[in-house]
């Protein structure tokens, strides 16, 4: 491979959705593994022992894990295209800020709105609503929230648009309703190639997670 | 270049973080202390999202959360690194900034809680000893986890250093035995002897009344 590049994904992870796009952002290519998380690989354990998961990114040889860590290391390797963080130090601060923000909230309660039910289901509901508004907010009318580039918050938020469909109708309401300049920013990352090719469509993601949460209330 | 602000609760590790980065680098700054039952308008306005401490305002530009703040530092003044500078190495050294970072949470949470909760925080924490002492790349190699040189992860794992051990005594509960993580235990010493973080370390005598009360008051508001 060109690049020297594997990485250890799983189609419906919105972490490894976010190191597809930052790949595909730096035009590099490389080897896509499909892992079955209920069946590890020896090379993922090996490779992530500490915690097990994907995305795993092996530049080399070497694994990089955590999807934002992975993130910042393909920036800084190859930092001459498309930069995902800015130059300036506060202005990187204030990236990293809210791509922590994302990453400490938005997800887990997302998945609480379309893997639980009854009140659990609707606090988190209202929970995710108000954290969409937050962000709303930060973005405003840019066309990013880093302003005109294209950078690591957007690529640490938009995976969650691939949930939208699903959280809208596990959750019965409208984030284009609620939101509708978060809606705005989202549909214009999905013009990028570099997202529209990473995201799984919006019915089929619904459909595996309904199928997720079906086991999970089994059990 | 702008004044440099720090606002912090005293004896918080997260400061500490902060405050050890900060010495390690030679900045000179202005400590003011936060009232987290009675927020000042400065806090509010500096960290409207979290309302948390440590937040450092430099030059008016205010940053939040104990890592980014470390990381603004070590972006903004690079003498001293606390991150190496291969793209590689400081991707390795950034997962055990989160690593420690998160896991760090459940012994705090064994200092708040209490029953059941604190038994699985205890759990937790145990859990995350665990992993360091085998798999923390450098530990029992090297003097610190930066190498020769105090880094970030060291600055991210004070709190197993020096508050672990007033936690234990105030709630009386042992979460590290001793003699079960030597390479952690070998690191503590390393990182206790360091002659910035010596002089820079809270006074165990006033930290013990101080979280005794602490721990009173967060399990009386439960």
């Amino acid at each position: 491979m060109a690049d020297d590049l594997i990485l250890l994904n799983l189609w419906s992870s919105p972490f490894g959705m976010r190191v597809r796009i930052a790949l595909a952002e730096k035009g590099l290519d490389y080897e896509l593994i499909e892992e079955d998380l209920s069946n590890k690989s020896p090379l993922l354990l090996k490779m992530n022992p500490v915690r097990k998961q994907i995305p795993v990114l092996i530049h080399k040889g070497r694994p990089i894990c955590e999807s934002l860590i992975i993130v910042q290391y393909i920036d800084e390797v190859w930092r001459h295209k498309s930069p995902l963080l800015p130059s300036d130090p506060y202005a990187r601060a204030k990236s990293r800020f809210w791509a922590d923000y994302v990453d400490k909230n938005i997800y887990a309660i997302g998945k609480l709105v379309w893997g639980a039910t009854g009140e659990i289901q609707e606090a988190a509901k209202k929970e995710l609503i108000e954290w969409f508004k937050v962000l709303e907010g930060e973005v405003g009318d840019k066309p990013y929230f880093g302003g005109d580039s294209f950078g690591i918050v957007d690529v640490a938020l938009i995976p969650f648009y691939s949930w939208f469909y699903a959280v809208e109708t596990c959750g019965n309401f409208s984030i284009v309703a609620e939101c509708p300049k978060l809606v705005s920013w989202a549909k214009r990352c999905m013009e990028r190639e570099s997202v529209s090719k990473s995201l799984p469509d919006q019915y089929k993601m619904y459909c595996f997670l309904l199928e997720l949460k079906t086991k999970f209330q089994a059990q | 270049m702008g004044e440099v602000k720090l606002l912090g609760t005293w004896p918080s590790p997260y400061l500490y973080r902060v405050i050890w980065a900060l010495k390690l680098k030679g900045i000179p700054y202005e400590y003011i202390e936060q009232d987290l039952y009675n927020k000042s308008p400065l806090l509010l306005q500096s960290n409207p999202v979290h309302k948390k401490i440590p937040v450092l305002i430099h030059g008016g530009n205010p940053i939040a959360e104990s890592v980014i703040i470390l990381q603004y530092i070590e972006d903004k003044w690079p003498q001293n690194p606390l991150l190496p500078s291969d793209p590689y190495e400081k991707a390795v050294a950034r997962f055990w900034v989160k690593f420690a970072d998160e896991k760090g949470l459940s012994i705090s949470k064994v200092f708040r809680s209490s029953g059941e909760e604190q038994e699985k925080a205890l759990k937790e924490s145990l859990e995350m000893l665990e992993i360091i002492e085998e798999h923390a790349p450098g530990l029992g190699q090297k003097k610190f986890f930066g190498g020769d040189k105090i880094g970030m992860v060291d600055l991210t794992l004070g709190l197993l250093a020096h508050w672990m051990g007033v936690i234990e005594e105030v709630t009386g509960v042992k979460i590290k035995e001793a003699g079960k993580f030597p390479r952690l235990e070998a690191w503590i010493k390393n990182f206790k002897e360091d002659p910035v973080i010596k002089e820079n370390l809270p006074e165990l005598k006033d930290m013990l009344p101080a979280m005794k009360r602490r721990r009173e008051t967060v399990l009386a508001s439960k």
